[in-house]
């Protein structure tokens, strides 16, 4: 069987733990896989991967890839699997790798399955299971033709154990004058936050519209996530108002998370954000509607104005 | 400046049953995504930075009430390629890269994903079929350079990210970018008036067989929820005895 090619996704500093999720399901595939790293001084970067059982770390380092442009990894991306006759591309579906793997997929003319929660083996071919309609239903996938590019759900498959014995790092060369030149960097929002990420966090706290606005959503949802130490959710209809900022929007659209605990405030639950916590371990609703569909989904639900339980919950955590 | 807009039909949202290309069931809506797309479009044309926006579409005749719309909205003609198999993404970007070369237009504006199979790859796909470069998840487009190159916005999930492409060129839209308006009547009856062209895949020199085949479609177990608690107290200590996390 040919060698899985897996993205790893990295913030210059670290790998994006989730990422590795996408470890997993090659694992669950079979084969040797290949972790394929791509940027610009890598050399840590590339060291923290090499315990991951993959038969190698591949490196593609240089000024031309400082920047996560989809045409330049796209084909540098596509370049590395034909060479090394990779005929699975897999990663964690974040917007990295939705920006860059449906382009690579064009390129290999493979065809592309996107944000799989499972694999099932049947007499020898496999089917994929991934979420379709927001959630709502799930779709049983197979595939045809001889490559295959491939997304994971991180909150469907188990951050890999890192513990296997150092494999070889290798240095991907290729012509950076060849890369294409089409999408140019112009800058990127630099905001600095002490709470965890969003999708790694042991707690999220998630404001749907009646936070009101930018400095309610602050202090309330900010709040009660800083005393219980959790990342910051929220809904569209917050993040279409300005409360809080795009990265925020759990849902269909944004981004999924299964914590152990979530704390929903002021949620009513509409399908395209459950789709984005159903996951979850625990999930908490306070709302002032008795009948908001979240409570349908929450293991606990508490009826009344979130305004008044809020700094109630933080006092009592912050006593304990 | 030319725009075309590929739009796909889908179930309307929140009454989802079928998933797949060209499904027409009792209530089908033109993909929210690709209406922002339109809106986009239409804006853009407005302001008199383009001359014409064509919408295309792929499927039977069934989804001609969703063509309408688009037209109603002020789209200035549409293609549909009549084809009523169920299309992965690649198979429908290689079918949207043949009418891009038929069509030529300075910039393919898109939703960013269908809502009914979530994909989000057709896109991408296209802009790699057709070595052009792409923008994807705007939230905000401008032209510069004489309309030679674009500007956009994009939401990641880092927060937002700014790039500039080369034009031609693919643009995805999230949700962000505008509020689609209205269809007015005005719009529909002018929209009676307005061409439909219809295209077959071997008219378009394209040969695709989808390489996915959905086997089965199910529910996700439901979650047990429903308890409910009366007060702050009884919150926490069921947290933190019951649950165990706190």
């Amino acid at each position: 069987m040919a060698e899985s090619l897996i993205l790893i996704e990295h913030d210059r500093q670290q790998v994006k733990r989730t990422s590795l999720h996408a470890i997993t399901l090659a694992r669950q595939l079979g084969g040797e896989y290949g972790l394929l790293v791509l940027g610009h001084g890598l050399s840590g970067i590339a060291a923290s991967l090499a315990s991951y059982g993959a038969s190698a770390v591949i490196v593609a380092d240089d000024p031309a890839l400082t920047e996560p442009l989809a045409d330049r990894y796209a084909a540098v991306i596509a370049e590395v699997a034909r060479k090394r006759g990779a005929d699975t591309i897999l990663g964690t579906s974040s917007t990295f790798s939705k920006d860059i793997l449906p382009r690579v997929a064009a390129l290999l003319d493979a065809p592309m399955l996107t944000d799989l929660v499972g694999i099932e083996k049947i007499e020898g071919s496999i089917s994929y299971r991934r979420p379709i309609n927001a959630g709502s239903m799930f779709a049983m996938v197979r595939l045809e033709g001889g490559r295959r590019v491939l997304t994971a759900r991180a909150t469907a498959f188990d951050a890999p154990l890192g513990d296997a014995a150092p494999c070889p790092i290798t240095r991907f060369d290729f012509d950076p004058t060849s890369l294409p030149n089409g999408i140019q960097f112009i800058s990127r929002e630099e905001r600095k936050s002490d709470r965890p990420d969003l999708t790694e966090a042991r707690v999220v706290v998630s404001g749907g519209r009646p936070l009101k606005d930018k400095e309610t959503f602050e202090r309330v949802v900010g709040g009660l996530a800083d005393a219980l130490g959790g990342a910051i959710g929220a809904t569209r209809a917050a993040v279409d108002a300005g409360m809080a900022p795009n990265d925020y929007q759990i849902g269909q659209t944004g981004k999924v998370v299964a914590p152990e605990l979530y704390i929903a405030l002021g949620i009513s639950g509409a399908i395209q954000h459950l789709a984005g916590i159903k996951d979850s371990r625990i999930i908490v609703a306070i709302n002032k509607d008795p009948d908001a569909p979240i409570f349908q989904v929450a293991t606990y639900g508490l009826v009344g104005d979130l305004h008044q339980i809020v700094p109630k919950f933080v006092e009592s955590i912050r006593q304990a | 400046m030319k725009i075309l807009v590929p739009f796909k039909s889908v179930p309307e949202p929140n009454d989802a049953t079928v998933a797949g290309a060209a499904v027409s069931t009792p209530k089908s809506v033109i993909n929210p995504f690709d209406e922002i797309a339109i809106e986009e479009a239409l804006r853009i044309r407005e302001r008199a930075e383009a001359t014409e926006v064509v919408g295309a579409t792929i499927g039977p005749p069934a989804i001609d009430e969703q063509i309408r719309s688009a037209l109603a909205m002020g789209v200035d003609r549409a293609i549909r390629i009549d084809d009523s198999r169920i299309l992965d993404p690649y198979a429908v970007a290689r079918i949207l890269r043949a009418l891009v070369e038929r069509e030529a237009p300075h910039v393919v504006i898109m939703g960013k994903q269908a809502v009914d199979d979530d994909s989000n790859q057709v896109g991408q796909m296209l802009a790699g079929l057709l070595s052009w470069p792409q923008a994807t998840f705007a939230s905000r487009i401008e032209f510069l350079n004489n309309k030679t190159r674009a500007r956009c916005t994009r939401e990641t999930d880092a927060g937002l990210e700014v790039v500039e492409v080369n034009l031609p060129a693919i643009i995805t839209t999230d949700l962000r970018l505008n509020e689609p308006r209205y269809v007015s009547l005005p719009g529909l009856m002018k929209a009676r008036r307005k061409p439909i062209d219809l295209l077959t895949c071997d008219e378009l020199g394209v040969n695709v067989h989808p390489l996915t085949t959905v086997l089965s479609v199910g529910s996700p177990p439901k979650r047990a929820g429903g308890t409910r608690v009366e007060s702050v107290e009884e919150l926490i200590k069921k947290l933190k005895q019951e649950a165990k996390v706190l």
